[in-house]
């Protein structure tokens, strides 16, 4: 009897060097909320979970690549508010123009969208690859700058009038079943991992994080991958701000502005190293889905909305503190 | 048997999971004496340093100190015996300025103040009584790695010191500022301070050694007087095997045609002026001269990350002047750096990932556009056999590797594809003598395969033995350079000071 619960001690120890926290507390917010609501652990329910937090996890696998170089992106909610609010604009301005041709103007929209967004990224890439702004300052610096534009555009005023099928399709709809939005995040993590691990271009991220004199030395251009995570990174949020512009119907300014932390959240719940060079695209996932998985919990059990955040903070700063005692634990097996 | 020594160990042990890193080792200092610890990487030398300094408790056994039992839980605690370590990493704060450091976590107080005054007066006695030159206001930042070192030697002795532990301090000093170390060492030694001093060079053992203990496995195999040891008995000792000469016979073919050129290079920060020199197909050409000397710069200058003001980089016949890394490798030239840590490794990142950085965009791919994972699996295996990585294990993060096999990582990038010119700059610093022995076979068998080998080096005896023609570098000039019969320490030694006297 003792001896099977050394045994599972040391399988639960191992598990946790390998795979790290996050594992354990999906398993732990799984029960949790399955006893605390009864309609939390029903398909439809986990289908809800999964399409909320599509966003998340977008924003979170651009903010990885940050992380991975070392860096980080504070800029990223902003970056989704001045996509959904240019896409928004542009949208309704070229949909006024031809009634006619739903399609054009909602192609047109959303590639202004992304564009506009994916331009935060470039200014921060400029910033951190070429003048050596910490990215820190240089993020923090543009999501001032995109805030305050996104205010501008709008004047604080929701955007309306773009075409109903643009909610239809990227908010509301599905595919064989499945929401759309979870399409689009599922075949944009592919082609990431793809990228990520299949191509030399991904060991690139890691070693300008891990040790960048290291790969500047072994020929990897450090400039052209920190401009690269900066673009990437935006653009992944500059998408998201799109899809969530369809769920919402209208162009906001003010939204996102949780996603700085709840993605840097979902990136370090997932493993991802703070110092640069380690974490998994797909633990971010689901990290991502962990976040969003708590959050519907929490609504289910009906934990009121401000204690929400606080749990969200303390789950973040526990998840660092495993993840250090993690790290010691590497340290004394040196294996 | 215990009578006289200053400090011991007896039966001392510790473990670490999965491994027992110190095996019962009874150990002891004399006064006066320097008792050098001899022993391959992982051998369990650092363990018992850091055991005696108290950076780390023992499994079991106790410490002694004049008899007493002390067994340190802390460094500050050894510290108050008059136990100091002076390791190989440096804890050095780069903002503060040298004062500052020397007192760190002891700072002088006026009451409830800093007594700046007396800290920069007991620094600069403190200094000038090791006889090291250096301004207390310096910042760390701005000092050279010898320098750096005297500043921790320079906290050792803020305190009282009995043992003084030394861990490897040559490793980065120059052959100048190792004759100031030694110097500094007899003085102690007069003053009834027990030295113990860790290092892989073994002619430092007979220069200043007065005991050695060999270790092996964590078990002390002998202790011996130094004027009854000999370079074969040491190494068998340490490897529990014969083994050949240190250094390799080398037979190169005949010089080929010129792989690399520099002619007049000046660096824009003044770092090297007006270097010429060339490298042959075939050949291996070692840099000497003191650190700072210009000979890692005239590399850097060449590989493109020095910027270039003047001057011209050919390689294999082109204009490669500026040229940045990434187009040097594509051209064949590949440089590995002496700070393995800081500028070679992805230190939390695996052997493997390591050993394939350099080579991954020549990497054969799918469809033009992806890896293989498998034959990627297989080229890492193949290199991690060919270098004798040990464990064998290259998903291991390089960071658990001892010394000698971080470097047999970084060796492997210059293998991982075809390279006509490999620059290694101080290939062997902290590596042990069996290994040492095979990365210099390593060197010898890719230059008579053909390759260009430019080996950097702050230690003479590797440019002597391997090298087929070398440069002496002086404040960024070259001062000499000697082939053949030529190429003795002597002849050397003369060119590396700064004064113009004639040499070779």
């Amino acid at each position: 009897m003792e001896e099977a619960a050394i045994r599972t001690v040391s399988i639960i120890k191992k598990m946790f060097v390998r795979l790290g926290i996050l594992p354990f507390l999906l398993v732990i917010a799984l029960v949790l909320f399955a006893l605390m609501s009864d309609n939390f652990l029903t398909g439809r329910n986990l289908m809800n979970v999964l399409r909320q937090s599509v966003y998340l996890i977008m924003v979170s696998m651009g903010q990885m690549f940050a992380l991975l170089t070392g860096g980080f992106d504070l800029s990223v909610g902003t970056t989704l508010a001045v996509s959904s609010v240019v896409g928004a604009l542009a949208m309704v301005a070229a949909y006024a123009a031809m009634p006619d041709s739903i399609y054009l103007a909602m192609s047109l929209g959303i590639l202004a969208g992304i564009g506009a967004g994916t331009l935060i990224g470039v200014a921060n890439a400029v910033g951190v690859a070429f003048f050596n702004v910490s990215p820190f300052m240089m993020s923090l610096g543009m999501a001032s700058v995109g805030f305050g534009i996104a205010l501008y555009l709008t004047g604080g005023v929701p955007v309306y009038g773009m075409p109903v099928e643009f909610g239809n399709v990227f908010g509301f709809g599905s595919m064989l079943g499945i929401p759309v939005p979870i399409w689009v995040v599922a075949v944009i993590a592919a082609l990431l991992a793809v990228f990520l691990y299949k191509t030399p271009y991904g060991m690139y991220f890691y070693a300008v994080g891990s040790n960048s004199k290291a790969a500047h030395l072994s020929g990897i251009s450090v400039r052209k991958t920190l401009f690269l995570t900066y673009v990437l990174c935006a653009s992944l949020a500059a998408t998201t701000g799109m899809l969530l512009t369809a769920r919402l119907d209208t162009g906001e300014a003010n939204i996102g502005a949780s996603m700085p932390l709840e993605s840097i959240a979902a990136c370090v719940i997932a493993g991802v190293s703070l110092r640069g060079g380690i974490g998994r695209l797909e633990n971010v996932v689901l990290g991502g889905l962990f976040i969003a998985l708590v959050q519907n919990g929490m609504n289910l059990a009906r934990i009121e909305s401000y204690l929400q955040t606080v749990v969200l903070g303390v789950l973040l700063i526990l998840a660092v503190v495993a993840d250090q005692a993690r790290l010691r634990l590497v340290a004394s097996e040196k294996d | 048997m215990t009578s006289g020594h200053l400090i011991a160990s007896r039966a001392l042990t510790r473990d670490f999971p999965g491994v027992r890193a110190l095996d019962c080792v009874d150990f002891d200092l004399k006064r006066g004496e320097v008792h050098v610890l001899f022993g391959e990487n992982g051998a369990g030398k650092s363990t018992l340093i850091s055991v005696l300094s108290g950076a780390i408790t023992p499994t079991s056994g106790e410490i002694l100190m004049e008899g007493r039992t002390i067994n340190p839980a802390s460094v500050h605690e050894a510290r108050q015996y008059g136990i100091s370590a002076v390791f190989q990493e440096f804890s050095l704060i780069p903002e503060l300025t040298v004062q500052e450091n020397v007192f760190l976590g002891e700072e002088m107080r006026r009451g409830m103040f800093l007594d700046k005054a007396g800290m920069k007066q007991e620094s600069g006695k403190l200094l000038e009584q090791l006889g090291f030159n250096l301004d207390p206001e310096r910042r760390a930042e701005t000092l050279t790695r010898a320098e750096q070192q005297m500043v921790e030697i320079a906290k050792a002795f803020r305190s009282q010191v009995s043992v003084l532990i030394l861990d490897e301090p040559t490793a980065s000093l120059t052959d100048h500022e190792i004759r100031q170390l030694f110097s500094l060492i007899g003085t102690l030694k007069k003053r009834g301070v027990g030295i113990i001093y860790i290092t892989h060079r073994m002619a430092e053992i007979y220069e200043i050694g007065d005991r050695v203990t060999v270790l092996r496995d964590g078990r002390k195999i002998e202790t011996m007087e130094v004027s009854k040891a000999d370079d074969e008995t040491l190494i068998r000792l340490m490897t529990g095997r014969e083994v050949g000469a240190v250094f390799p016979d080398i037979d190169l073919p005949p010089p080929g045609e010129e792989i690399l050129s520099l002619d007049r290079i000046t660096a824009r920060s003044g770092a090297i002026s007006g270097v010429s020199m060339n490298l042959k197909k075939g050949e291996i050409v070692g840099l000497a001269g003191l650190a700072g000397s210009g000979k890692s710069a005239a590399m850097q200058a060449a590989f493109g990350l020095l910027p270039v003001s003047s001057g011209k980089v050919t390689l294999k016949g082109e204009d490669m002047t500026g040229r940045p890394p990434v187009e040097m490798i594509r051209r064949g030239m590949i440089y590995l750096p002496a700070d393995r840590k800081n500028e070679g490794l992805m230190m939390r990142r695996s052997a493997g990932e390591n050993m394939r950085l350099v080579s991954l965009a020549r990497a054969p791919r799918q469809n033009g556009w992806f890896l293989n994972a498998k034959t990627e699996k297989q080229s890492v295996a193949a290199l991690a056999d060919k270098l004798k990585l040990s464990p064998n294990r290259p998903a291991r993060a390089v960071d658990h590797f001892s010394g000698g096999n971080q470097q047999k990582v970084m060796l492997a990038r210059s293998i991982a594809q075809e390279f006509d010119l490999i620059v290694l700059n101080d290939p062997t610093v902290g590596v042990d003598v069996g290994t040492r022995a095979s990365i210099y076979r390593f060197i010898a068998d890719l230059a008579m395969a053909g390759t260009g080998i430019i080996i950097i080096s702050s230690d003479l005896l590797e440019i002597i033995h391997l090298s087929s023609r070398a440069y002496v570098f002086s404040r960024g000039r070259i001062r000499a350079e000697v082939s053949g019969k030529e190429l003795n320490e002597e002849t050397m030694l003369t060119c590396f000071f700064e004064d113009d006297r004639e040499c070779a």
